[in-house]
């Protein structure tokens, strides 16, 4: 199995414990990721907000940039996974849209067919491409004891996914089930972190991040798994500043799923990027899953 | 909805944002059943719900629809759009409400623009989006008070090596400004 990689400019600082553990958990599976070389940003949800041939013409950029060698383009990030799919299939279905798109990539002497490239989230190439027998196979630590909240936020699984129900998707909670984890159903599972929002008025944002850390935490998680970059930042980063703001006391880890699947597939946590998050996820991971060989593997 | 569905819309404003958004004509189908609404997590906040943003535009009341806060309350989770019965791209006609408030110079009630704006001229250099770039001028100039509430936090994202003080810049930036500059120039937008 061979992909073009779209890591996302988030990956490269902010959020490089998801990079980090993206690439040790696909090497650990077989799975080859090959960086799709100079790609730019995807404009999250700032270009579209201002010029559309703009923000299309900059993520078209990226799928112009997938050379012949492969035809499937994975991204970890929410936002990029959305922007690259939601182009290709922009492009596909509104040709004058495409009429100037195509002018805007000839301008950088590059072109791109609709089509060509098959967007794919990380997800979806580790629950249908790999698999539960595959996954199953490879465990060395089982997660069992440990409480996990899967969260899918928004734009993973609306409105363009394919692979999960936008409503309430399970492929996370599933494959945690195969790695032996407590997973918790937790009504709040695909609802929004804010985005944004904490840059533009805080209380509003604070307000949707505190609504998913109560639920988790009624419904006892120990760690909250992220699929995206703003998600994590979003209940990580700020938890303690929307505890400060509704005097709450969370204290709930927020960790990349990748993170905790590389836990169970035995990778050194150090290469998982665990540390980074600014609410600790090892002390209760190693009190949850007997710690003495948590973390010693390859 | 109150469109007029036969022929020429009335309303002048309906016609701009069915030109605006791909998909746009499927707003003339709304039902004004309010799923949208109540599926938004911030719909409390706006000044009016996409429910009646339709009924406004329908009724060509461009001012008041350009001038108000609903889009801006957008977080783009796409509860509405995966919702609405009549399938109308509704996070998509949000985006455009907000590229025509800027555009028209009505964006008045948020921040949201002058984010945007930092963010993408960022891109614009670099090739890549620069989180510590975005945060300190756009937070400067616009929330002052929100840096210095923020500072803790950004010092201890710093300690655990999570904020780059220096931008990535990709190797090709001069073609994806090329790209930029046909594609705003075929857009006669800026």
């Amino acid at each position: 199995m061979k992909y073009a990689y779209y890591p996302g400019c988030s990956l490269e600082a902010g959020s490089a414990a998801y990079d980090k553990s993206v690439r040790a958990v696909l090497d650990q599976l077989g799975v080859e990721l090959d960086e799709l070389n100079d790609w730019n940003c995807c404009g999250a949800t700032e270009y579209f907000s201002q010029n559309e041939l703009v923000a299309t013409s900059v993520i078209a950029r990226n799928l112009a940039l997938v050379d012949s060698e492969h035809d499937q383009l994975v991204a970890p990030c929410a936002a990029c996974f959305l922007n690259l799919k939601k182009t290709d299939k922009l492009l596909a279905e509104h040709p004058a849209m495409k009429c100037q798109v195509d002018a805007a990539l000839a301008a950088g002497g590059l072109s791109y067919k609709p089509g060509r490239v098959h967007v794919r989230h990380l997800l979806d190439i580790l629950y249908t491409d790999v698999g539960p027998e595959a996954i199953k196979a490879k465990v060395v630590q089982p997660l069992s004891g440990l409480r996990v909240a899967p969260y899918y936020g928004c734009q993973i699984v609306r409105p363009l996914n394919g692979f999960d129900n936008p409503e309430y998707p399970m492929k996370l909670d599933e494959m945690f089930e195969w790695l032996g984890a407590e997973v918790v159903d937790y009504p709040v599972k695909a609802h929004c972190c804010g985005g944004h929002m904490t840059q533009i008025s805080e209380p509003e944002a604070f307000e949707l991040i505190r609504r998913l850390l109560q639920s988790a935490d009624e419904y006892k998680a120990d760690v909250i798994l992220c699929m995206c970059p703003m998600c994590q930042l979003n209940l990580d980063a700020y938890q303690g500043r929307v505890n400060g703001h509704f005097g709450t006391s969370f204290k709930l880890p927020i960790v990349f799923f990748t993170q905790l699947l590389g836990v169970a597939l035995g990778i050194d946590m150090k290469k998982l990027g665990f540390g980074k998050e600014l609410v600790s996820a090892e002390p209760v991971i190693r009190s949850k899953l007997d710690g003495s060989s948590v973390g010693a593997g390859t | 909805m109150v469109a007029d569905t036969h022929g020429a819309h009335r309303s002048k404003f309906l016609r701009d944002v069915i030109a605006d958004t791909p998909d746009g004509e499927k707003i003339v189908h709304c039902l004004q059943c309010g799923s949208c609404g109540g599926s938004c997590p911030n719909g409390a906040e706006m000044d009016y719900t996409p429910r009646a943003i339709f009924a406004m535009i329908a009724a060509d009341r461009r001012e008041d629809v350009l001038t108000s806060n609903t889009m801006w309350q957008c977080v783009s989770c796409y509860f509405c759009t995966s919702r609405c019965p009549q399938d109308i791209p509704i996070t998509e006609i949000m985006y455009s409400l907000k590229r025509m408030a800027i555009r028209e110079g009505k964006a008045r009630k948020s921040d949201a623009p002058a984010l945007a704006k930092t963010f993408t001229d960022l891109v614009e250099k670099y090739g890549r989006s620069f989180e510590f770039g975005i945060a300190s001028r756009y937070l400067l100039f616009n929330r002052p008070m929100s840096m210095l509430k923020s500072s803790g936090m950004g010092m201890s994202m710093f300690a655990k090596g999570r904020l780059a003080l220096t931008p990535t810049r990709i190797k090709n930036v001069k073609q994806l400004q090329a790209i930029i500059n046909k594609a705003r120039e075929l857009s006669q937008h800026d």
